[in-house]
């Protein structure tokens, strides 16, 4: 027998805990891409307690099918993560070199630019042009630290988000600061393409650049930056939480009201980060009702039962193998409509992105809009 | 101490367990030159009657006053030579123990150091040895009473026994009636007896037995004293109800202004109750209750014109002055058979029991099933119009079983056994229905239980191996999201009723037994037994023992085995009318005590109180043990700030010539 491999595989085993598996089911059993795609995730659990077929399980094209969403690891009964056994998978391909172009040049420009997206580290702050926005420089004190994702930063589909926020934060009169230039990708998913070694690095560099502020807390505006710094960087010294945590807040303290009405029936779409992973299931809805003559509806698969959008675990790079049935953001926006909701709020840039895609091929445009919850509430506060 | 001792040191081959590793003829030879050692021997098995016999006989013709044996841990024969001295007119706690097996053999591959380890072990022996001081056990009368905490069948079975044998017993049930769980069942895996038609004979005698002082809707407030002499202070809530005079009649209930608004927990808010209400039609007693916290007139000082309870009831037994009394009495014994609480399942959001009327737990259908429950033992969900008689029939095992997700990673034992049950059940009152069972693993272990299994497979209920992770809507149906993991094959599996076979947990109110009795939990919360094999009704608390699921999840044959064990053991005290405590307890020199009281605190017994004591003319506070309490952990004595707390045979003086010998042997 091969030592080498032996211990690589040891520590392949022990480094997922895989003989703590019972098979249970209840991994795939949750999995929402199932009904899209070959995808197995318990059988891969399962074969991978064989060192011989480690590198062929990776070639699977269904591991990339995975959208890291974690549904498998929350629910698992013995506290495995299966969904990180995909990852480990994919983190054999990264090695070798044979992952798919766009997830190569995804990871490129993570290392090179800060940001997944290909785009200059000179322009992270284009969105900002014409706003009035506070920028901190590390040593300087602030309240809340606001990191702004680098989706946001770059997609004009979705800069709107952050835009609002700065106009709210101006309007409460909170001590804030962005990052400016300097900041960069949280990494989230490079490690959840298997770049592992490009994600250690990032906690390294972030962390320091991050701590280099003497912040009380770090805003994340993205839920996939927000679980990333909350659950997979030990060292951060300020307080993680999410704007919706802020935006509450401000509510409560009456730093900001939501004056204007609007007559439109909301449904909430939990984010997978934002909900499954961490629980933050009240703040977007306690906001959501805070606006006058809108009525705010649950789907069926609400909270922790919410559906994944498909949007995470590196899909926004790699289609993946699925070919069966509807994408899942479809049914997404097809049971907001059965609702009659003429707003499906977000909380995640991912969200939109993938929702707003559904909604457009169903051809909903007329009768409801996605939006992000701070883009939806942004221009009825005072 | 007359004279100098004359010590005998008898070192133990244990067959090769010790004599492989420690070279036993050098440690006998060893010992042989220490000072005051009069005799030092080896042998094949010192716990043997030849071994014993050997000790015997050096005691006799050498006259020695003291002995060491250097054998395996004193947890195993400490007592085994204790008694080979007694029996050879020695003070048993005359013998030291050298662990040269746990501690040195087994631990060990290298001889030598292993030989000169088990030296030094047995010449530490031998410096205490000198210096113990002969110790007497004392006896203590045992109190012939009972007291029984918790009415399920577990306490029902306990306290029938005890009274069987002439004892008297106390029963004290927190609810209005006597019966628990069980009570609740309508049939029993796996000979499907009726649940009602065993267990309601068995309340019936509770309620009827000359020896048994039954006290329902009562809680225990206080226990002080220790095995033999316990001192129980019981709180018998107010039922607004005369027990006297109250006939059972149900006129009360009926008249009611709340009837038929109150969930009925006994049939798991399935039905409705008033506020004065009998739990269920068997309860014993047979006694109506009012319910303080639903009551219009104990709640707002009002009822209508007048409360029309007190019209209806022609015995005059219905009393709104009514007050909680406080009784006292003393037990010799106490049996703890609190019983379970079933897991939440809305702690699993996941299954949508908090969001659909048809995800029901078992022993909800437990009482849809039953002819005394709230349909008359039709199985219908919802009501009105609404209402379906389901056909598409799941039920999800180990919810809240086996999941570290949600800190519950034991087996509840039961829940695949009472599935399969209800799965016939089903089958048998809804003949079109199909039926199927998700599960991980069936675990049918009981006597009966795996042909049980066979027998309802073979009826048509489907066993799919695979746990469901969600459930969600989709038109009028629910849709399980699981995997056929036998099959590899993901489902959407359409039904309209999921019934969750949810697990046993500890009770919430578990603490309070804890803290009036100092028990311990084990890791899963439930109290935790003396020794997992060998003492599985004991406690840590002498006098204290545990009957049914408060000790951990179990069916009802073991629950009934345990609760004859639990009587069996208290019967041993009641039937002798003495015990003998523990000798080498802690004693505080009250000279030296300055009062501190920290040895009070650490005690984990409740052993010691600070008493008032006149000094010179000066009244000061010191430490005192209660010497029928104390186990002899030693805790104070290691927390005594001025020394004065020492444990008998372990008193300063005594161990630390043995520390001293260990430090300067090289």
């Amino acid at each position: 027998m091969n030592t080498d491999l032996n211990t690589e595989m040891q520590s392949f085993i022990q480094k997922y805990d895989l003989l703590g598996c019972i098979q249970c089911g209840r991994c795939t059993g949750g999995c929402p891409v199932t009904v899209r795609t070959n995808l197995n995730v318990r059988r891969i659990v399962y074969d991978s307690r064989n060192e011989e077929v480690l590198e062929e399980l990776a070639k699977l094209p269904e591991i990339w099918d995975c959208t890291a969403c974690n549904t498998c690891a929350v629910r698992c009964p013995k506290g495995l993560k299966p969904v990180e056994v995909l990852i480990g998978l994919r983190n054999i391909l990264v090695e070798e070199g044979s992952v798919e172009p766009t997830v190569r040049d995804a990871l490129e420009s993570i290392f090179r630019e800060g940001n997944p997206w290909n785009k200059s580290r000179a322009t992270r702050c284009d969105w900002m042009e014409g706003l009035d926005v506070r920028i901190v420089e590390p040593g300087e004190k602030v309240e809340n630290l606001i990191f702004v994702c680098c989706t946001i930063a770059y997609d004009p589909k979705v800069q709107g988000i952050a835009k609002n926020l700065v106009k709210i934060l101006n309007k409460a009169g909170v001590d804030y600061g962005f990052i400016g230039e300097s900041e960069s990708c949280c990494a989230s998913e490079a490690h959840n393409m298997g770049e592992e070694g490009l994600f250690e690095m990032a906690i390294e560099d972030n962390t320091e650049l991050l701590n280099s502020y003497e912040a009380k807390r770090l805003v994340a505006i993205s839920p996939h930056c927000y679980a990333a710094f909350k659950n997979q960087y030990p060292d951060l010294k300020a307080e993680v939480i999410h704007y919706t945590h802020l935006l509450k807040e401000l509510l409560e303290e009456k730093k900001i009201t939501i004056t204007k009405e609007c007559a439109e029936k909301v449904i909430f779409h939990d984010p997978c980060f934002l909900g499954k992973q961490n629980n933050v299931f009240d703040e977007p809805r306690y906001i959501l009702k805070q606006v006058g003559g809108a009525e705010l509806v649950e789907f069926d698969r609400k909270r922790e039962r919410s559906l994944c959008c498909e949007g995470g675990g590196g899909k926004m790079w790699v289609e993946g193998s699925a070919t069966k049935a509807e994408r899942l953001a479809e049914t997404r926006v097809k049971d907001a409509r059965e609702r009659e909701a003429t707003v499906l709020a977000v909380a995640c840039p991912f969200c939109v992105l993938t929702l707003d895609d559904a909604l457009k091929a169903r051809g909903f445009e007329e009768e409801m809009r996605v939006a992000e919850i701070l883009e939806f509430i942004g221009p009825l506060v005072e | 101490m007359n004279n100098k001792p004359k010590i005998g040191v008898y070192v133990c081959h244990c067959g090769m367990n010790i004599a492989k590793t420690v070279d036993v003829e050098a440690v006998s030879e060893f010992a042989s030159r220490l000072p005051y050692v009069k005799v030092a021997r080896n042998y094949s098995y010192m716990c043997s009657d030849p071994g014993q016999q050997l000790i015997k006989e050096d005691i006799k013709n050498e006259g020695l006053t003291r002995v060491v044996v250097a054998s395996c841990s004193p947890r195993m024969h400490e007592n085994t030579f204790r008694k080979t001295l007694a029996a050879a007119g020695l003070n048993p706690y005359y013998l030291e123990m050298a662990n040269i097996r746990e501690h040195c053999s087994w631990v060990h591959e290298n001889r030598e150091e292993a030989t000169a380890k088990a030296k030094k072990l047995v010449y530490a022996a031998v410096a205490k040895v000198r210096l113990l001081e002969p110790l007497e056990e004392k006896e203590v009368e045992v109190e012939p009473s009972a007291l029984i905490v918790g009415g399920g069948i577990a306490g029902i079975q306990a306290a029938l026994d005890i009274a069987a044998a002439g004892f008297k017993v106390y029963m004290v049930e927190k609810t209005p009636s006597v019966g628990g769980k069980m009570s609740q069942l309508d049939k029993t895996f796996p000979t499907l007896d009726c649940s009602a038609c065993i267990l309601t004979p068995k309340m019936v005698d509770v309620a009827s037995h000359p020896n048994i002082e039954l006290m329902t809707y009562s809680q225990v407030e206080d226990i002080t004293g220790y095995v033999g002499n316990f001192n129980v202070k019981v709180r018998k809530k107010a039922r607004y109800v005369d027990i006297n005079k109250c006939t059972g009649c149900g006129a009360c209930a009926q008249e009611c202004r709340l009837a038929g608004t109150i969930p009925s927990e006994f049939n798991m808010g399935l039905g409705k109750r008033a506020a004065i209400y009998l739990p269920f039609p068997q309860a014993v007693p047979a006694k109506y209750t009012i319910d303080k916290e639903r009551c219009l007139f104990l709640t707002r000082g009002k009822c209508g014109k007048g409360p029309k309870c007190i019209e209806a009831c022609a015995a005059g037994a219905i009393n709104f002055e009514q007050q909680d009394e406080i009784v006292e009495f003393k037990v010799g014994t106490i049996i703890i058979a609190t019983g379970y609480e079933l897991f939440d399942p809305a702690k699993k959001p996941e299954y949508g029991y908090a969001d659909y009327d048809n995800v029901i737990t078992g022993l909800e259908l437990e009482r849809l099933v039953a002819a005394s429950g709230p349909t008359g033992g039709e199985i219908v969900i919802g009501k009105g119009e609404k209402a379906i008689v389901p056909k598409e029939v799941a039920f999800i095992s180990c919810v809240g079983s086996r999941d570290e997700s949600v800190g519950k990673p034991y087996c509840s034992r039961v829940c695949c056994m009472y599935s399969a049950k209800l799965a016939h059940l089903v089958t048998e009152k809804l003949p079109d229905a199909n039926v199927r069972i998700y599960y991980m693993d069936v675990r049918a272990f009981g006597k009966g239980y795996e042909e049980f299994y066979d027998r309802v497979r073979r009826e048509g209920v489907r066993y799919i191996r695979g746990n469901p992770s969600e459930i969600f809507k989709r038109g009028d149906k629910l849709v399980i999201k699981a995997e056929d993991t036998l099959a590899g094959r993901t489902l959407e599996d359409e039904v309209d009723l999921v019934v969750l076979a949810t697990g046993l947990e500890p009770r919430q109110d578990a603490r309070e037994i804890i803290d009036i009795l100092k028990l311990s939990q084990s890791a899963d919360g439930f109290y935790l037994e003396a020794h997992p094999k060998l003492a599985p009704v004991d406690t840590a608390t002498d006098g204290v023992y545990l009957a049914g699921c408060a000790q951990g999840p179990k069916d009802i044959p073991d629950t009934v085995a345990q609760a004859k064990g639990a009587a069996s053991s208290a019967l041993i005290l009641l039937s002798s009318g003495k015990v003998k405590v523990q000798a080498q307890i802690s004693n505080i020199n009250e000279a030296t005590c300055r009062g501190c009281g920290y040895c009070v605190e650490i005690c984990p017994f409740g052993a010691i109180d600070l008493v008032e004591v006149n000094r010179m003319g000066n009244i000061v506070q010191v430490a005192r043990v209660n010497e029928a309490l104390c186990k002899g952990c030693g805790a104070c004595a290691a927390g005594c700030f001025s020394g004065s707390a020492q444990q008998k045979s372990f008193k300063d003086q005594q161990i630390l010539p043995q520390i001293a010998v260990l430090g300067a042997m090289k």
